[in-house]
């Protein structure tokens, strides 16, 4: 039977259908996952956006690598207390976004980034730290889009939550 | 009206709130000004969508008589939605939109808040996630606000129109009838006066910045609480439920 550390190391192949290449582990959205005596497979996630469309895609993957790995049933369940937060990404996770030129989220201490207001966003292309935000609501909603003006390349920040 | 009566109705309330405006914003969908925003209304209209959608599966749950979150939005008439008058009107120009969104934001913020701390477990955790994402959204719309109020001359004029335009809807949005009343008293749901001085504050910080003037509270329309609407609401409708309308049960 698969042991509950199996299923985590099964998990870490699951990535974000829109970033895939911080796996749902990474992604801090696996909040809880637990093997029943009879192999049954029981994984909490909870949103990232309450309207995220890839949160019902995410769970569709899970199942099926955990049922193409053996596992005889699994179950997805969604929770949403407590939210969460862009600091449950992990620093591995975070060091994959800024590699995929995505600027990765500031800690939710800083009460700036919470409110979208940070002032300086280096560019994950070229280190500089002369960018712009274009805008609040970038390519998903989790995102905001900037601009560097070293560079000149645009790019996306993945927003303090 | 026993409480779960109350409690039902207060949550379609939230919940119609959210599907109508996130409806209008998504009508939005590929005639934005520019790309950013299309983009950005498209997103908002997603988390607006993902909150109703929340709060209506609580609601179902609450009514106990095996509807649907589905059923909720594609099978009621206008006389059963109880969302406010201001979340169904037209989007106009851009401005228009602007206004709307920020009037709606600068009342769901405070409320989100103060609903994290509901005696209803589930409407703390879904406001607690809405209050992270209430706080971009009146950012963004307040941005573009002060944009267009301290911009051009045209701008500065149709920011203001809209605004005069949109104001006699707002008065819906702090009506305290029986509902409301039994939602307070069970700790549901905040008093509305307090969401309503933080309103204020927000519509007062924001208009001095953008050079606006706040308008008078005269007269103020009423209804949408009560399921009378505006006759904007049945053509809204008309659209969004076509599909389950016209092929009941289809699915995805
Ligand atoms: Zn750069």
């Amino acid at each position: 039977m698969l042991t509950q550390d199996h299923i985590l190391a099964l998990l870490q192949n699951v990535k974000d259908p829109e970033v895939p290449v911080i796996s749902v582990l990474e992604l801090g959205v696996v909040r809880h996952v637990y093997v029943e005596p009879d192999g049954k497979a029981v994984v909490t996630i909870t949103p990232t956006y309450t309207g995220c469309p890839a949160m019902d895609v995410m769970a569709a993957d899970i199942k099926k690598e955990l049922l193409d790995h053996g596992v005889p049933a699994v179950e997805v369940k969604q929770s949403l207390a407590p939210a969460w937060t862009t600091d449950w990404i992990t620093e591995p996770g975070k060091a994959k976004l800024r590699a995929y030129g995505i600027a990765p989220p500031e800690k939710t201490g800083d009460i700036r980034a919470l409110k979208g207001e940070l002032p300086v966003v280096p560019c994950p292309q070229c280190g500089s730290t002369n960018t712009v935000m274009l805008s609040v609501f970038g390519s998903t909603a989790c995102k905001a889009l900037w601009k560097c003006n070293d560079c000149l390349e645009p790019f996306d920040q993945f927003k303090c939550l | 009206m026993t409480e779960q009566e109350a409690l039902f109705t207060y949550l379609l309330r939230l919940g119609d709130d959210l599907l109508i405006l996130s409806h209008r914003l998504g009508e939005w969908c590929g005639h934005g000004p520019v790309l950013e925003e299309d983009i950005a209304l498209a997103n908002r209209a997603l988390d607006h969508i993902g909150e109703a959608r929340n709060i209506y599966d609580h609601a179902v749950k609450v009514e106990g008589k095996g509807r649907t979150e589905d059923d909720l939005a594609y099978l009621r008439n206008e006389r059963q939605f109880v969302n406010t008058l201001l979340a169904e009107r037209p989007n106009g120009d851009y401005a228009h939109t602007i206004v709307r969104s920020f009037l709606f934001d600068a009342y769901h913020l405070p409320l989100a808040e103060a609903l994290t701390k509901s005696s209803d477990e589930q409407i703390a955790a879904i406001a607690a996630k809405a209050v992270k994402e209430a706080q971009y959204h009146l950012k963004h719309s307040s941005d573009w606000l002060i944009r267009f109020g301290d911009g051009t001359e045209e701008s500065h004029r149709r920011a203001q129109q809209a605004l005069d335009e949109h104001w006699t809807y707002t008065g819906d949005l702090f009506v305290q009838d029986e509902v409301h009343q039994a939602m307070v008293k069970a700790s549901i749901a905040p008093d509305l006066n307090t969401i309503k001085a933080s309103f204020d504050a927000t519509v007062d910080r924001v208009m001095a910045e953008a050079t606006l003037k706040r308008p008078a509270d005269g007269y103020m329309m009423s209804g949408g609480r009560q399921g009378k609407h505006s006759e904007h609401l049945g053509f809204l409708l008309a659209e969004m439920q076509y599909l389950q309308r016209a092929y009941p049960g289809a699915q995805w």
